[in-house]
């Protein structure tokens, strides 16, 4: 994938739709081996961009969620301490005496366990998604500045380990919290916005080929009408396909404004967001899109 | 899924200094490239560029030199684009194709932003360097406030300070004596210069914690449960032979504390000292502030400054509603929109250092009010006049905020952002000391 155009051609053809911009910063973080940070609504497509990196290159995704109080031994390796011990007891059992040869013996790779950050770096070639790092806590994101600047980790008990070429990594965060500048700056930073009407009904009718063509553009209608409703959760485009489905499921091939009432519950969560949604003309919306 | 990214207006047409038809010369010799910015880049020489600066640095390319000079132009806008930014930037650029405007576009949007606050400004200032989409070239020059020391000034109005009426800066713990006992109870808004002075000084070693919370994380400790990992490695290393038993506990965290300071004009008498306490609150730890007025600007980033007064000037350059109207019910929605639900609000402390005076809705404050008490682990309200002899919640604001409000404090003195600073860390009442003041 040596320039914007053609890595903008391979995440289409894995159903992921790119503009300009996002082609061009995912050419930089391939080209650059800089991680890409991404910062937008909930729903907007970027841990899927993370899946579709991952699906264009052919590597493995590996994905390491982000929760409070997370820490090294959950993001990057722990010692499989009960087959230490068996190994230890077979060992003893069998009379070995040699306590140098046992120790190194337990800190053998085969006893090590991979989490994510380690298994990522010793992939070649990985997507490594840090899902909503603005979860972690800041010595975690210090920790992951660290690691995302060397491409290795040290491990008291082996020594070094340098990944062979560094994996491409993908950090999102939904702003619930200001991540760390030190980290950014290490980054490439996109903003993901909600797309376009035109933009959103390819991404229907790619990723939803068997809804029918109406149906997809009369949600796609409705879910830009509601994002412009003041809700306190507008839409993202993972709710537009999520009604999609469900209006399919249901055997619809149009909809109309009582069908789609009926089925807001796909589309949004809040109490007061439906009450909202249904004091809108949903009837104008759909006659607009040439009922 | 792919999403579109552009705001409204958009990335500068790909094709509009696009050269030789379709040439993509990735790795184009470097004077090519120069060439190719140089022909991006106004004519005759990029505005905020210092011409003796650049002779310094006799080796940097016409390229770079405009890259560059874009990029000063994007810092006098306020985007913080770090010498490590600017160096990713160059690269990027040398990545792509040379001397095509969306190109540079995009690679600045990626490499030189750190947030989505800087979208905005990146794009004008884009368009003022590159110029195309109406704006003049000149625009650069005038987007380059520098911060000043607004606040200072406007806190204390009346009559200059005499050099020797001030007691010498020294530690706070000498201002703790008597006549700091009375200020301790006075209110803010009857305070002579020198007694403000002081009262900086106070405030200036104020912390606010949250009360603790028990973190996932666990640390080694003396009594708790046994730590497996640890006591499995101690058992390693004997061979195997029974060790002592390793134990660990939860970590207690300070609970995230939000401060929703008011500085509209009936607040004017508080306001500098409210942020001051605010200030030290954000110095101290886990502290996001807020200022409302007739809107909502986010002030945490600028309070980080270790200097109360350039923090205080940074707040000032930051704030574009001093003395405004009050929209109570709005500025609290648009907070828990834009940050509150996404999670700042959630199982912290929220504080609101208003006295109510709402000029919009005041049942829209209400049901905003209920929202964030159903976020937020406690959320507190502390009233500079509730300290008024005969004050009752009765302004309309106040009155439907009040049953959303855990806990209703004064605000107006220091003892009472003592007390409330007491509430925030947990303990109900009783007299806290300010921290750091039995030191020295």
């Amino acid at each position: 994938m040596d320039d914007p155009e053609r890595v903008r051609a391979r995440l289409e053809e894995t159903g992921y739709l790119v503009d300009e911009g996002l082609a061009v910063t995912c050419f930089l973080a391939l080209r650059l081996h800089r991680p890409l940070f991404c910062e937008g609504d909930a729903g907007v497509g970027k841990t899927a961009l993370a899946s579709a990196l991952a699906e264009a290159l052919g590597a493995p995704l590996i994905r390491l969620q982000c929760h409070e109080g997370i820490d090294a031994s959950q993001a990057l390796y722990d010692w499989d301490f009960p087959r230490q011990l068996l190994h230890l007891r077979a060992a003893e059992a069998a009379g070995v005496t040699d306590a140098d040869r046992l120790e190194s013996e337990l800190y053998d790779r085969r006893f090590l366990i991979a989490r994510p950050l380690l298994l990522a770096l010793q992939t070649h070639p990985s997507v490594l998604l840090v899902d909503e790092i603005d979860r972690a806590d800041d010595e975690f994101e210090a920790f992951l500045l660290e690691l995302l600047s060397e491409y290795s980790v040290t491990i008291p008990e082996l020594g070094t380990l340098r990944a062979e070429s560094p994996p491409v990594a993908v950090l999102t965060s939904n702003r619930t919290r200001e991540v760390h500048d030190a980290l950014k700056r290490r980054c490439l930073y996109h903003w993901f916005d909600h797309p376009s009407f035109a933009r959103e009904l390819t991404i229907v009718r790619r990723r939803l080929p068997d809804v029918s063509a109406r149906l997809a553009e009369q949600v796609t209608a409705l879910v830009q009408a509601l994002r412009g409703a003041d809700l306190l959760k507008p839409p993202g485009v993972a709710e537009t396909l999520d009604w999609a489905q469900a209006l399919d499921a249901l055997g619809a091939s149009e909809v109309d404004a009582e069908l789609a009432v009926a089925t807001l519950g796909s589309v949004l969560k809040y109490r007061e967001d439906t009450d909202r949604a249904r004091g809108l003309d949903l009837a104008a919306v759909l006659a607009a899109r040439g009922g | 899924m792919g999403t579109g990214t552009s705001g409204a207006s958009g990335p500068p047409g790909a094709d509009t200094v696009r050269h030789g038809g379709d040439a993509r010369q990735r790795a184009a010799p470097k004077e090519q490239l120069g060439r190719d910015a140089a022909r991006l880049g106004p004519g005759t020489g990029p505005p905020g560029t210092d011409p003796g600066h650049l002779g310094a640095d006799a080796g940097l390319l016409a390229a770079d030199a405009v890259l560059l000079g874009f990029v000063r132009a994007l810092r006098a806008a306020g985007v913080d684009a770090s010498s490590e930014r600017l160096s990713a930037f160059l690269r990027a650029v040398a990545a792509l194709r040379p001397g095509v405007r969306a190109d540079v576009y995009w690679a600045g949007r990626a490499t030189l932003c750190g947030g989505h606050d800087d979208l905005e400004r990146y794009e004008r200032v884009f368009a003022a360097y590159f110029g195309g989409s109406g704006a003049g070239a000149g625009r650069v020059a005038r987007t380059a406030p520098p911060p000043r020391l607004r606040l200072g000034a406007r806190a204390a109005p009346t009559g200059p300070r005499t050099p020797g009426e001030g007691e010498p800066p020294g530690p706070p713990v000498a201002a703790l004596a008597s006549p700091a006992e009375v200020l301790r109870h006075r209110d803010f808004a009857s305070l002579d210069p020198a007694e403000r002075d002081q009262l900086r000084r106070l405030l200036a070693v104020f912390a606010l914690r949250g009360q603790a919370r028990r973190s996932a994380r666990r640390r080694p400790a003396r009594r708790g449960e046994v730590d497996p990992r640890r006591t499995v490695r101690e058992l390693l290393r004997r061979g195997g032979e029974p060790a002592r038993l390793r134990r660990h506990a939860r970590v207690r965290q300070p609970r995230r504390v939000v401060l929703l300071v008011d500085v509209s004009g009936s607040m004017a008498p508080y306001a500098d000292a409210l942020l001051r306490f605010a200030h030290a609150a954000v110095r101290a730890g886990r502290t996001e502030v807020f200022t409302i007025g007739t809107r909502l600007t986010r002030v945490t980033r600028e309070l980080s400054h270790r200097d109360p007064d350039l923090a205080m000037a940074a707040v000032a350059a930051a704030v574009p509603d001093w003395r405004g109207g009050t929209r109570l019910g709005e500025l609290v929605r648009a907070f828990l929109d834009r940050w509150g639900r996404r999670g700042m609000a959630r199982g912290a402390i929220v504080v609101l250092l208003s006295d109510g005076w709402e000029r919009g809705d005041p049942e829209l404050l209400g049901q905003q009010m209920r929202r964030l008490h159903a976020l937020a682990h406690q959320v507190v309200w502390a009233n500079p006049r509730k300290a008024r002899p005969g004050y009752a919640p009765l302004a309309a604001g106040m009155a439907a905020a009040l049953p959303s409000v855990d806990a209703f404090v004064e605000g107006h003195s220091l003892a009472a952002l003592e007390r409330l600073a007491a509430v925030v860390r947990g303990g109900q009442t009783g007299a806290v000391r300010v921290k750091g003041a039995d030191g020295a």
